[in-house]
């Protein structure tokens, strides 16, 4: 396809690759964060990483919404799904993420829990309709780009008169996560992560436009650029970050014009603003409490909201101790910073919920760089 | 999560379906969140729902610049890349 397959062609790639090699300026370096896994993966399954100038670097980001769910809130999913006369639906994704004790969905499924996988957040709704008997809960993540589906699916079950559905809400924003990024001490204070520029997530701007990235790059002097998910968009995007910085720029510029506008798409942004609300606080894997960063819905809707209809305790719990997905989340360290990585932690047997995702920085890594990394090369 | 996948409308089903096509496979997506489409346009579908219309004349101004790009390397002599060399 014209639209997917002529955004991978390798001689505009090396075209671009040499752009670039040309235009950095050789006495600086170049740190620039890559918001969205969808991208970590793009860059490693396409080699992007080996056509870029050795002084420019890229930080993976929190973009991956399985990774980023708070361990409490992952149990507490556990724990309905094991309630008599429950059916707890989630996106695949969301099954595999180890929880405490290394409990996860899907074995809670193995041990009799009725948990299924869906591809439409729509599927929740006709499985509620063809259910009438039992509970179902739509596990609902991610970020905004899911978001509208969910407030959708919410719409139609009142429509259609439904008492058996609700959703357990876990929606998160992206502009939130990247100032908590800026406003961590590992950047601000003690120097560890350095982060020039971002690369935005195209798909999340779809839906919200990339007028919400402007504050902070005005706030913060961080040039943005919403990046589409194929290889060249992303080189793309990494040349147009490199001018900007070497202009001394920081603004919201956007290389995936093909999919979204300042606005967005002001269908969904109406339908999310319609059933859902900002949490004061809600709590992130690795990033700890961000101030007005998830979604709840609203008291409208409240007898669709599955932690208003069920007790869902949720209960502090400590970290595995050699995982390192809360630092890799934060950018500090790198997969094979680990000592877990690719031995007692893969992605068929994960312990880190970075190794589940498609999304997840370790599961990039193991998939396509296992034993070779940059510096060895 | 936020995977999605440019498409091309083949059908419009109703005011909230249609149908779509995709290497050959045709299905059926929800069209509730984007304003109404035409058949021959093509939308990006982020599971089971249409997020965004995909711009057209926007994907080829894109790509004729990639192609500018690489037609500029097949004429300079040195290959920066060994794959191409």
């Amino acid at each position: 396809m014209r639209y997917i397959h002529g955004f991978r062609d390798g001689a505009a790639a090396a075209g671009l690759a040499r752009l670039l090699a040309a235009e950095v300026d050789a006495a600086r370096e170049y740190h620039l964060m890559e918001f969205c896994g969808g991208h970590t993966h793009a860059i490693f399954r396409y080699g992007v990483e080996d056509l870029l100038p050795h002084n420019l670097h890229l930080v993976h980001g929190p973009g991956c919404p399985v990774c980023v769910l708070a361990v409490p809130r992952l149990n507490a999913a556990i724990e309905l799904a094991q309630q008599p006369g429950v059916t707890l639906v989630s996106y695949g994704d969301m099954l595999r993420v180890p929880a405490s004790r290394r409990r996860s969905l899907l074995k809670a499924r193995a041990q009799g829990a009725d948990v299924r996988m869906a591809y439409s957040a729509f599927e929740a709704i006709e499985i509620a309709a063809a259910h009438p008997e039992s509970q179902v809960v739509f596990f609902a993540i991610g970020f905004e780009t899911t978001t509208p589906a969910t407030a959708h699916v919410i719409l139609e079950a009142q429509r259609r008169g439904l008492r058996n559905f609700s959703v357990y809400c876990n929606h998160v924003v992206t502009p939130a996560a990247i100032q908590s990024i800026l406003d961590s001490p590992e950047v601000r204070e003690w120097g560890q992560v350095r982060v020039d520029g971002f690369i935005g997530p195209s798909h999340v701007s779809a839906v919200i436009g990339t007028r919400p990235y402007e504050y902070f790059a005005q706030e913060y002097q961080r040039p943005v650029v919403i990046a589409g998910f194929e290889p060249l968009d992303v080189m793309q995007a990494i040349l147009m970050l490199v001018r900007q910085l070497n202009d001394g720029r920081a603004c919201v510029e956007n290389q995936f014009t093909r999919g979204t506008t300042r606005e967005g798409n002001q269908k969904a942004q109406r339908l999310v603003a319609d059933v859902f609300e900002l949490r004061p606080s809600f709590e992130w894997r690795g990033l700890g409490e961000l101030a007005y960063s998830g979604l709840r819905i609203k008291a409208a809707y409240a007898e669709f909201d599955a932690e208003r209809r069920f007790h869902l305790p949720m209960l502090p719990v400590p970290e595995h101790a050699a995982c390192q997905c809360p630092a890799i989340i934060r950018g500090v360290k790198k997969p094979t910073d680990c000592a877990i990585f690719g031995t007692a932690c893969t992605p068929r047997d994960p312990i880190g919920s970075c190794m589940v995702s498609a999304e997840g920085a370790c599961a990039a890594y193991y998939k396509y760089r296992r034993g070779t990394t940059r510096a060895a090369r | 999560m936020c995977l999605a996948v440019p498409v091309r409308v083949t059908a419009l089903l109703d005011a909230q379906w249609i149908e779509i096509e995709i290497g050959g496979i045709r299905t059926c997506v929800s069209s509730a969140l984007i304003d109404p489409v035409a058949i021959g346009e093509y939308v990006i579908v982020h599971a089971g729902f249409a997020i965004a219309r995909l711009d057209i004349e926007e994907a080829e101004k894109t790509l004729a610049l990639f192609d500018e790009i690489a037609s500029h390397l097949r004429a300079g002599a040195d290959a920066l890349h060994p794959r191409l060399s």
